[in-house]
């Protein structure tokens, strides 16, 4: 049996027992075998994308941490999750409505507003513009309306938020502020993206400002595609 | 023992692999972040293989425990935080099926959509991640695609995929190959620029 063979098997986990064992020997002293499994990874990881995600059980998360802490004998006590206390992010809301009208609208409306994303995301004549190293994309329907997805989007520091904002030649108009974290990779842009228009993301204090005053995490363009 | 209160302690900007560096140093809260970052993928690639629910907390359990245990020999020169993370989940549910094959033959549960979560930006994302993956694996060969889908979701091994398929095992491994490394391709162009293609 040629090992160097059993590497996209390896890493589709579709080795038996002894294969495995026999594959993980041989590995400990192929680099060619190393590298190559590294780059198949990838792709067998990318599978697991491919499946419907339902929420795991809400006791899950717990069950896990509390299994974790006991198997560490010498560990903190456990915290409880940072909690964004509610009076924050009203504020934050209340201030959007204020600046922005109707994208107020929508950040009430969860459903309206996963709507809204998915014609954006789902619209076939949409622009897409690729964001510098592969770190998001973003996306503008015909209408305009635009979705940044982001591959990664840490939460905002304590205190601060971010805040997009789109650019068309003068100042840069506010586009919304967001929280970031796991769960806000997605940024409905509460502004209107017309070709040749930039859009920015920076950090600001909560509650967002009139206009950027610190350095863009990112700058994407809306380029006209044929 | 102390009660602390409650401190919101923020993981912003750190990227998957710092998460997994602090999980190493036995960080409770960075575990937790991992899960928020992971949990529903792995869930929903362990009901996939599974066709179970409970037994598929229980691969994303196992599989978080033992990311738990191994983070410190997390090598990010050698794979992403997230895969080396699924792989341990993914081995977990393969090697329950393995255990369960009775499973096989049940249809999988038909859900109501997506159970409820908590982010409308959370499902829009999965729902990207996931067309584009499912995009690519349409292009791929069908026998490719197959060897692929029923290595990765049905947790067969090479030897009985030879088997069920009536093939020389040569034939699966170099099907699963050539899936893989044309997956990797169409991956990285659709990953890269102007490799939107649609039907309009």
């Amino acid at each position: 049996m040629d090992l160097h063979d059993l590497t996209a098997a390896y890493a589709l986990d579709a080795l038996d027992h002894d294969e495995t064992r026999e594959y993980e020997a041989h590995l400990a002293r192929c680099e060619r075998c190393r590298e190559e499994l590294a780059s198949l990874s990838e792709a067998a990881g990318a599978l697991a994308y491919a499946t419907e995600a339902p929420a795991p059980p809400a006791e899950l998360r717990a069950r896990i941490l509390q299994q974790a802490q006991r198997e560490r004998a010498n560990v903190v006590p456990l915290r409880s999750r940072w909690v964004t206390p509610l009076a924050a992010a009203a504020a934050v809301a209340a201030c959007a409505a204020i600046v922005l009208g109707a994208w107020a609208a929508s950040l009430h409306g969860k459903l309206d507003r996963q709507q809204q994303i998915a014609a954006v995301l789902g619209d076939p004549a949409a622009q897409r513009n690729v964001l510098a190293d592969g770190r998001g994309t973003l996306v503008v329907s015909r209408n305009g309306k635009a979705v940044l997805v982001m591959k990664r989007l840490g939460s905002a520091p304590t205190g601060k938020t971010y805040e997009a904002w789109v650019s068309s030649g003068g100042a840069p108009q506010p586009a919304g502020t967001f929280d970031g974290g796991p769960k806000h990779r997605v940024l409905l842009l509460g502004r209107h993206v017309p070709t040749g228009a930039a859009v920015l993301l920076t950090v600001e204090k909560d509650g967002g400002v009139d206009a950027p005053t610190t350095k863009p995490l990112l700058s994407v363009r809306n380029i006209a595609q044929s | 023992m102390r009660e602390y209160p409650a401190m919101p302690r923020s993981f912003a900007h750190l990227s998957d692999e710092a998460v997994v560096a602090l999980v190493a140093r036995s960080d409770q809260e960075a575990l937790g972040e991992l899960y928020d970052r992971f949990g529903r993928v792995a869930y929903g690639l362990a009901l996939r293989v599974l066709r179970d629910e409970k037994l598929a907390e229980d691969a994303v359990q196992e599989g978080f425990l033992a990311a738990w245990r191994n983070a410190d020999r997390f090598m990010p020169e050698r794979a992403k935080a997230s895969t080396w993370l699924l792989t341990f989940v993914h081995r977990r549910a393969v090697d329950l099926v393995r255990h369960e094959e009775r499973r096989r033959a049940e249809p999988l549960p038909q859900r109501a959509e997506t159970g409820p979560s908590d982010s409308a930006e959370e499902d829009a994302w999965l729902r990207f991640e996931r067309e584009r993956v499912q995009a690519a694996l349409r292009q791929l060969p069908d026998q490719q695609r197959e060897a692929l889908e029923l290595a990765y979701y049905g947790g067969f091994s090479q030897s009985q995929l030879a088997e069920r398929l009536g093939q020389p095992i040569g034939t699966i491994k170099s099907r699963m190959f050539a899936g893989l490394a044309r997956l990797r391709e169409l991956l990285a162009e659709s990953n890269g620029e102007s490799a939107w293609t649609f039907t309009t």
